[in-house]
């Protein structure tokens, strides 16, 4: 019997991933070869989509991009013992796009059967909840702090001292959240891993359960992502009969629940307070802070709100130990970033590293350059929220601090690559145009601004007295940078901004010409 | 996972039942409405009342979330949905041309029907396929490298 993975994950899937598994058994049955199909999850190396792999005494050897044309040839080939072929990559881990990564929170992504509890357990799952489950909340809380551990969805904030503050707060009960709203254009790392590896982020919201004294949690998944909702809820299923969910969690006495609850379309709910309001069932509606949400969250209570990622990280912490996390990254980021390399490249997918690599290298011996071969002009980093970084900045290193300071952010490792066909201004405008449609309305400088900002940019391309034009531009960015309520309106200026700066001659402004 | 879902005519017995099935829940109104579109394929303004009712609710409240979330409609649409990813990361790779061969290909702006009712498009902003892009989704499906060729294959496959 020869075990063979055909990702059964949604991208793999858009390319012609489920006629390749077809034809595969297909062919299989015609000649009589004894084949298990297992559907992984992707190795998040999108331009080989369909990515096939075979189970070899040898180790896994990849084959890609496959259609279901090419099966009948894989057969011939002698795929089933990792025979040659045109589309033989050789075995899997040593590709070296693959091996050259650190994959902390990606480690079983594409690797196991996605929901297969005893391959979780197998490929390393469960050992933090087994030695969560040994210490006290103080001391997880404690751990995670010491990793350096930073919230994945953006904003950065330690995930240690997020946890203590609600295990601190004397109200009960209290919730867990996981903001699975991943709402960027450009990213796909949370559903890859929810697709992926769904035990991952149950055994780490049973932990940051156990952590801050929660005995419910609530996954919030964008609607958009249909395949993670149900491989979410089948685990889920899985876990209760297993004892890893339930009144008494592995035995430990201690109880935990999960419900997955499904967004409706509105990128706003991706923004932690709006999400909280529309897991209570309302309009996903900014609330002012505080109260944090740590305080006064979920129903008024002390809720925890993690990224899918900030979760998934806290397994390698426990399991590995801090140090080992801190060890990785440089200054203020620790550990790894899973960088989702999207658009116009080449080479496009997951890239998990650890901080510090420059933007240039994660383009260049990563992302090979653009899908269509032209040059680079921008890419934008962080999701439609982020900045257009030229390339005079690839220089800079994948590093929180280092893009805040060069006018960007990492946001959730997005990195949408665009040649130089693209046209800045149009992007400029969509950003207004994207912060209209999805503004939640509740503050003015967000509702307003983002349909003056429209107008504005309108008239400047148009030629209609620029110079002025360009300065009400720049008010109005500072006007909404300053005071909207939220990260909606606080940031869509820094894409606008970073067009004026880098790109001024699309806009038909001059350089350097706007203060 | 939803290919064309089956969907009944409205009827109050069973807009009643089907609110009463998730009425329970804490924070029920958007999984209510969000249940009353998968049993109706939309969701009918004679159930903000039913729903307003039974929620203890005001029908402003109801009608509010109804109307805030671009998921949900309140007429009913295509047998087929084809959203089209209009995010920044399609874009790179053709998505606007894309958007403009839909609206043209289909005579219909987006969130509109075709005249024979087998097409609903709507735009989307990312649907999570962005090293494979344009992108689009046929009734939560996702479909990768979409060029107008390919599109023109989709609306013929929804029978359009």
């Amino acid at each position: 019997m020869t075990a063979v993975y055909v990702p059964g994950d949604s991208s793999a899937r858009s390319v012609g991933a489920d006629e390749v598994a077809t034809a595969i058994l297909a062919e299989a049955a015609r000649r009589a070869a004894d084949v298990t199909l297992v559907r992984n999850g992707s190795r998040g190396l999108m331009w080989l989509e369909p990515l096939v792999e075979v189970a070899t005494p040898a180790g896994r050897v990849a084959y890609g991009p496959v259609g279901a044309d090419d099966v009948a040839g894989l057969f011939d080939g002698g795929f089933l013992d990792g025979g040659a072929h045109p589309l033989g990559h050789g075995a899997t881990e040593e590709i070296a796009w693959l091996a050259e990564q650190t994959r902390l929170t990606f480690s079983r992504v594409g690797v196991v059967d996605p929901l297969s509890l005893s391959d979780y357990v197998a490929h390393g799952g469960l050992a933090a909840l087994d030695t969560a489950l040994a210490m006290t909340p103080e001391q997880i809380c404690d751990v995670v702090t010491e990793s350096g551990l930073r919230g994945r969805g953006g904003a950065g904030f330690p995930t240690g001292r997020k946890w203590r503050t609600v295990l601190d707060a004397p109200a009960t009960p209290k919730f867990v959240t996981c903001n699975a709203d991943e709402g960027d254009s450009g990213t796909f790392a949370d559903r890859m891993l929810m697709e992926g590896d769904p035990f991952m982020l149950i055994e780490s919201m049973v932990i940051s359960g156990f952590a801050v004294g929660a005995h419910e949690g609530f996954i919030y998944v964008r609607s958009e992502y249909p395949a993670a909702v149900a491989t979410l809820r089948a685990a889920i299923a899985e876990a209760h009969g297993s004892g890893l969910l339930g009144p008494s969690v592995q035995g430990s006495g201690f109880a935990f629940d999960l419900e997955i609850r499904v967004g409706a379309g509105s990128y706003i709910c991706g923004e932690e307070t709006a999400m909280l309001e529309s897991l209570e069932g309302k309009r996903g509606v900014v609330r002012a802070k505080p109260p944090l949400p740590a305080i006064e969250g979920l129903f008024g209570q002390p809720t925890v709100v993690n990224n899918v990622l900030s979760l998934a990280s806290v397994l390698p912490i426990l399991a590995r130990g801090a140090a080992f996390y801190q060890g990785l990254g440089v200054a203020r980021s620790r550990g790894t970033q899973v960088f989702q390399l999207a658009g116009n490249v080449a080479r496009g997918g997951i890239v998990e590293t650890a901080f510090g690599i420059t933007l240039g290298e994660m383009l260049e011996r990563f992302g090979g350059g653009t899908r269509s071969g032209r040059p680079i002009r921008a890419v934008q980093v962080g999701g439609p929220l982020g900045a257009y970084v030229p390339p005079s900045q690839f220089h800079l290193p994948l590093d929180y601090e280092a893009f805040v300071e060069a006018g960007a952010m990492l946001g959730h490792g997005g990195i949408v690559v665009f040649d130089d066909t693209v046209d800045m201004a149009a992007q400029a405008r969509f950003a207004m145009e994207f912060c209209a449609a999805e503004s939640c309305g509740k503050c003015t400088p967000c509702r307003v601004g983002a349909v003056r900002g429209v107008e504005v940019i309108d008239r400047i391309v148009a030629g209609q007295d620029v110079e002025a034009n360009t300065v009400l531009l720049e008010d109005l960015l500072e006007l909404m940078t300053d005071g909207s309520l939220c990260a909606m309106g606080g940031l869509t200026p820094m894409p606008v901004r970073s067009v004026l700066h880098h790109f001024p001659e699309d806009l038909g402004v001059k350089r350097g010409s706007p203060t | 996972m939803s290919a064309t879902p089956v969907r009944q005519a409205w009827s109050e017995e069973a807009a009643t039942s089907t609110i009463a099935a998730h009425a329970s829940q804490r924070g029920p109104l958007l999984p209510v409405l969000r249940a009353l579109q998968e049993t109706f394929g939309y969701v009918d303004e004679r159930a903000i009342a039913l729903v307003a009712h039974a929620l203890n609710l005001s029908r402003a409240d109801v009608y509010g979330v109804l109307t805030f979330y671009s998921d949900l409609r309140t007429s009913p649409q295509g047998v087929t949905r084809l959203q089209v990813c209009r995010g920044e990361a399609c874009q790179s790779v053709g998505a606007n041309a894309l958007a403009d061969h839909a609206r043209a290909a289909l005579s219909v702006a987006f969130g509109e029907t075709t005249t024979d009712g087998a097409v609903t498009l709507d735009e989307v902003f990312c649907l999570g396929n962005c090293a494979l892009g344009p992108t689009v989704a046929r009734d939560g499906e996702l479909v990768g490298r979409v060029d107008p060729r390919r599109f023109d294959q989709l609306v013929h496959e929804a029978g359009s």
